[in-house]
């Protein structure tokens, strides 16, 4: 029986290579995915243990706080508290360090450099060393600045802004006077390799003291080495001794696992995301599977006949087949592992364009992603191709007499009826979810979905008949017999129809479910800005963060200008009423926000003065806490604010959770920058030309944007937009393994009709009629397939956009892109088509009606 | 001089080269008269499909010419050869004549509805009613083959191939699936397309009582033309069989 199984391999082969595709690239998305996120965790670790000493002390709390978004602390250590570490005879050296957010890069013709999700860090050079006793930053060319004045950056970015060594750098900073140059005097880089896309910014310690710290001689964190024999906790300990009070030393190894962590948890988004879609691929492939061993072992019939005749037990025929499926995804998954490969590079120049820069090396083939991806290829092949094994073992040996095989259909009536019952389940799921059974919304609702999609595609040939029977009419109509043998063709056997069009109706589901989700958003946010985009401008960072007030200034200065409310959004921590701690945001407002802005008071007063605070009705019912009542908030740097609940108010996006008024942010020593500036202009002068003149004010600071109403509803469905592409590109692949099953069926489908498309050559049927009737077939399929999908996707995105209502305010339905789906479907079913096409249309006559 | 509805002039047809060549025509040269039942007979491997897949268009002879009627074969290229097959041949096969999912009606009227003619034949002539009343088959006009027997089958095959009306048809032993009562039906038609239509038709058989229907049997051996007889019954035809054995 292995003999066969492998001779019957290599005689198929051709068949056998297109169904190999859809597995070979579902496995290459998966492989190339877990490389991917491998290689990017690699480059972070190697980063941060590249970077991280011995040992560190550091502002209690600092590790609850994002870097920058939250501002900046104002509490400092002093040179004498370097000295007195120094001292202990634990530590070989103590370094202070001086740590700077919110600095940014322009480039020689002013635009910047970085920002887009990457961060800017800029601190003091000093030659410390890290954990493995090397040194933490590299020079790559040039010198260490030694004045003021001078400065070191990484190579990518020196190379992206235009600078060589020599040059003058332009920079933003962060805290008063907005722009400052500093002399290139060299390139350096982390110690692990690469930035991962950060752009790095050197000075020396004065210079850095006096951007950053308001020009004291204190540090914000001290560099801890140990001396010969000491250990990391012996070091940390004996430092813990002598910090003054509101700091800590914590070991390097504590230190590189907090980053590690927080670095962890933003790359696990990044991969889960890949992978769901690197699943939907292999999940599609798999499908693909199933319809090929079926058509395969139809195929073989009267083969598989005769083998039971004389003799093979109806197990040994099942093994038999399905060894074929193993062999195919063992090869399969092996080329799927080396295109993974490429993938994954290609994936990598995909983040190095937005400035997520991996580390060649670190795209290596990992233990697990081969194990993975066999475990996933060959499983997922087997399993796809078990049925058909079992159902072509069922033949009777009597098959093998007859000449005339026509392979029995069990009716459809049983799956049609398992198929209504799990309709009716789906729905009931859809339904808990909407009437708000315990647990989440979304995930009822996801669950109803899954069921529904594999639901369809298993009853596809039940439900699509209408569509078919459609498609056949119109053909028909437009194209004489050529169109109603196609429409025939593919209404004979309903089955292989379906199964072929399942695999393009759950991408096209999907793209659907998606589509109707992203228009919600965009038709919400544009709700949610009618309302309170009060303003008539807002000039503000796209991604939020904190800039310096001399900006806020230039602002306030420009003719027409009437009010200008500043705003400065920070973090907090504080405790519930059961008491866990939990962080909040923090907004600080200037005493013109309530000009512009209005808040839906549910009790109390709006508007905060001296220590006083205003909460979102959801954070004061889980605080515990009413009018009146005291709130602590612990805000970085250790300082904690001892407010009065001054109101309570609906949750609005114009503020946070906590607002205060402004002053108190700075007595608790955050240092005083602009996260948001809301503009009212005169109604007397002409809006156009303030506006003009305010894009001029906040132009040298470019990491700003300047936005009225719509400009600002603009950006966000841009950003909204900018992620649709992005998933629609990563369902791109679902749908090409989906259009490959068409080009296989079809490719299979005209082996097994030879006789017949000879006759119809024989009796006057010119290869192009013949070339059109199988594209025609192609074209009902797509058409199948995308009216289905297209209709379940609608369908679950409605009943996601009503679980989400909260977020989802508003239903968008895309029906242009839709529409445009559905045209693409038609396309994709005549390109499908011109392989199969062509080999039909070259059919010898002779050979074809000549042929068993 | 009775019309010659195709001919075959010094037909060769070799396959594979050297040591491994095979002739399966070896310099045959035919004329099949308008208006007769000829029938080709011979042992397997005397070249008797080979000569009629030449004849109809099907394949093209390694040397010699085939003319349908004035046209010459050899300079068409395939469209107009596939026009030809459409309007002027018409075929029976021994097999897989129907398409499966078309209606027994819509089968007859196939090659016309791929040239486009179908409506007008169904309207005005009275032909389709003939040729349809002829088989027999009224009653099973709506109905796909897998609802027909096999005779029937092959009755709505005829049909087709008389449909249209053309110069020759090509029988490739249609009888050979079907019972002797069934073949009997199937071969009456023939001999009546041919009697009272004026059809002509040339089948390729092994069969002595296939061949008795015939107007003439032109016996084929090793690719070449080695007999003829005209008006021939049945136990003449044996005969001349076995000196060919």
């Amino acid at each position: 029986m292995l003999r066969l199984t492998l001779r019957n391999l290599l005689a198929r082969r051709v068949r056998l290579v297109m169904s190999g595709l859809s597995v070979v690239l579902g496995v290459a998305f998966l492989s190339g995915v877990l490389v991917f996120s491998n290689g990017l965790s690699t480059t972070f670790d190697r980063i941060i243990h590249g970077s991280t000493p011995d040992a560190v002390v550091r502002a209690e709390v600092t590790e609850s706080f994002d870097g920058g978004y939250s501002g900046q602390t104002d509490r400092a250590l002093s040179p004498e508290d370097v000295a007195r570490l120094a001292d202990l005879p634990e530590v070989a050296r103590a370094d202070g360090d001086v740590v700077g957010f919110g600095m940014s890069l322009l480039a020689d013709d002013g635009t910047l450099v970085g920002g887009t999700g990457a961060p800017t860090l800029a601190f003091n050079h000093t030659d410390r060393p890290n954990m493995a006793g090397e040194q933490a930053l590299l020079l790559d060319s040039g010198r260490w600045p030694q004045r003021s004045g001078e400065i070191v950056l990484d190579r990518a970015a020196a190379r992206a802004g235009g600078y060589r060594i020599g040059d003058r750098v332009r920079l933003l900073a962060p805290f008063g006077a907005l722009e400052r140059t500093a002399q290139l005097v060299g390139t350096a880089e982390f110690n692990g390799g690469g930035t991962a896309g950060a752009t790095l910014l050197v000075f020396t310690t004065g210079e850095a003291q006096e951007l950053f710290l308001g020009g004291r001689d204190v540090f914000n964190q001290i560099s801890l080495t140990a001396a010969p024999g000491v250990d990391q906790e012996r070091l940390a300990s004996a430092a813990g001794g002598v910090v003054p009070d509101g700091f800590e030393a914590v070991t390097g190894d504590q230190v590189a696992e907090e980053s590690e962590d927080a670095v962890g948890t933003f790359l696990d988004v990044i991969s889960t995301f890949l992978l769901v879609f690197a699943i939907i691929a292999v999940i599609v492939g798999g499908f693909i599977i199933v319809n090929t061993f079926s058509i395969l072992v139809a195929q073989r019939t009267r083969e598989l006949a005769l083998l039971r005749a004389l003799g093979a037990a109806r197990a040994q025929v099942t093994r038999s087949v399905l060894l074929e499926a193993a062999v195919l995804g063992v090869v399969a998954t092996t080329l799927g592992i080396g295109l993974g490969l490429v993938l994954a590079r290609g994936l990598a120049a995909v983040f190095r364009s937005i400035g997520l820069d991996i580390a060649g090396e670190a795209l290596d083939l990992t233990p697990r992603a081969v194990v993975t991806s066999y475990l996933v290829g060959v499983g997922v092949t087997m399993a796809a191709a078990y049925l058909p094994a079992r159902r072509g073992a069922r033949v009777a040996p009597v098959a093998a007499m007859r000449t005339d095989v026509v392979p029995e259909r069990g009716s459809l009536r049983r799956r049609t009826a398992v198929g209504a019952v799990l309709l009716a389940l789906g729905a009931g799921c859809a339904a808990a979810g909407l009437a708000g059974a315990p647990g989440s919304d979304v995930a009822w609702i996801g669950v109803g979905a899954v069921v529904w999609i594999l639901t369809v595609a298993a009853i596809s040939p039940v439900i699509g008949r209408p569509v078919l029977v459609v498609c056949r009419a119109l053909f028909a109509a437009a194209f004489g017999t050529t169109g109603r043998l196609a429409g025939e063709n593919a209404l004979r056997d309903p089955r292989r129809t379906g199964a072929t069009a399942s695999a393009l109706m759950i991408g096209l589901a999907l793209v659907s479910t998606i589509g109707v989700l992203a228009a919600s958003l965009n038709a919400s946010v544009d709700d949610v800005v009618d309302e309170q985009f009060t303003a008539d401008l807002l000039v503000q960072n796209p991604t939020f963060q904190p800039f310096s007030t001399a900006i806020g200034d230039a602002v306030q200065e420009v003719p027409g200008v009437d009010v200008v409310s500043r705003q400065q959004w920070t973090s907090a921590t504080v405790r519930t009423g059961a008491g866990t701690e939990r962080s909040v945001t923090v907004a600080g407002n200037d005493a013109a926000f309530a000009r512009i802005y209005a808040l839906e008071v549910v009790s109390g007063d709006a508007s905060p003065e001296g220590a006083e605070a205003v909460l979102f009705r959801d954070l004061a019912r889980e605080l515990g806490v009413r009018v009146g009542d005291p709130v602590d908030l612990g805000l970085l740097g250790g300082t904690r604010l001892h407010l009065v609940v001054a109101g309570i108010v609906d949750a609005v996006e114009t503020t946070a959770e906590v607002s205060v008024p402004l002053e108190q942010l700075a007595a608790a020593g955050v240092l005083r920058q602009d996260t948001s500036l809301s503009v009212l202009v005169d109604p007397a002068a002409d809006p156009a030309e303030v506006r003009d003149a305010v894009d001029a004010a906040a132009a040298p600071a470019p990491i700003v944007g300047v936005y009225d109403k719509e400009g600002f509803a603009d950006e966000i469905r841009g950003q909204v937009n900018q992620l649709l592409f992005i998933i629609y590109g990563l369902l791109t692949l679902a749908i090409v393994i989906a259009v490959i099953g068409i080009v296989n069926t079809l490719g299979l489908s005209v082996i097994e009709r030879t006789r017949e498309i000879g006759l119809l050559r024989a009796v006057g049927m010119s290869r192009a009629k013949v070339r059109r009737m199988i594209t025609l077939e192609s074209v009902t399929i797509a058409v199948l397939g995308s009216v289905l999908g297209l209709a379940l996707g609608v369908l679950i995105g409605v009943l996601l956009q009503r679980a989400l209502s909260d977020d989802l305010s508003s239903l968008g339905l895309p029906l242009g892109q839709l529409l445009v789906f559905l045209v693409v479907a038609v396309l994709v079913g005549v390109l499908a088509a011109v392989l199969p096409a062509v080999r039909a249309g070259r059919l010898d006559v002779l050979d074809a009606i000549a042929s068993e | 001089m009775p019309v010659v509805a195709a001919r075959a002039i010094d037909l060769h047809k070799r396959y594979g080269t050297g040591a491994a060549e095979v002739r399966a025509l070896d310099g045959v040269s035919l004329e099949v008269r308008a208006g007769e039942f000829t029938a080709i007979m011979g042992p397997s491997g005397s070249g008797k499909s080979t000569l009629m897949h030449c004849l109809a268009a099907l394949d093209t002879p390694t040397a010699g010419e085939v003319q349908i009627g004035d046209v010459t074969l050899s300079r068409l290229g395939d469209k107009a050869l596939t026009a030809l097959r459409r309007d002027q041949i018409g075929f029976v096969f021994q097999a897989f004549n129907l398409v499966p999912t078309l209606t027994a009606r819509e089968n007859i009227l196939l090659p016309l509805s791929l040239a486009g003619r179908r409506r007008r034949a169904e309207a005005d002539d009275g032909w389709f009613d003939t040729v349809v009343d002829a088989v027999g088959l009224r009653d099973r006009l709506d109905h796909r083959p897998a609802q027909l027997s096999g005779g029937q089958q092959q009755r709505v095959a005829c049909a087709r191939a008389l449909a249209g009306r053309p110069a020759i048809v090509f029988a490739d032993e249609p009888t050979g699936n079907l019972d002797s009562a069934s073949g009997a039906e199937v071969l009456t038609f023939l001999r009546r397309s041919v009697d009272d239509f004026g059809q002509t038709i040339a089948m390729v058989t092994h069969d002595a009582v296939a061949a008795s229907y015939c107007d003439r049997v032109v016996f084929l051996a090793d690719g070449r033309i080695v007999d003829e007889i005209s008006n021939p019954d049945r136990e003449l035809i044996l005969e001349r069989m076995t000196c060919f054995g």
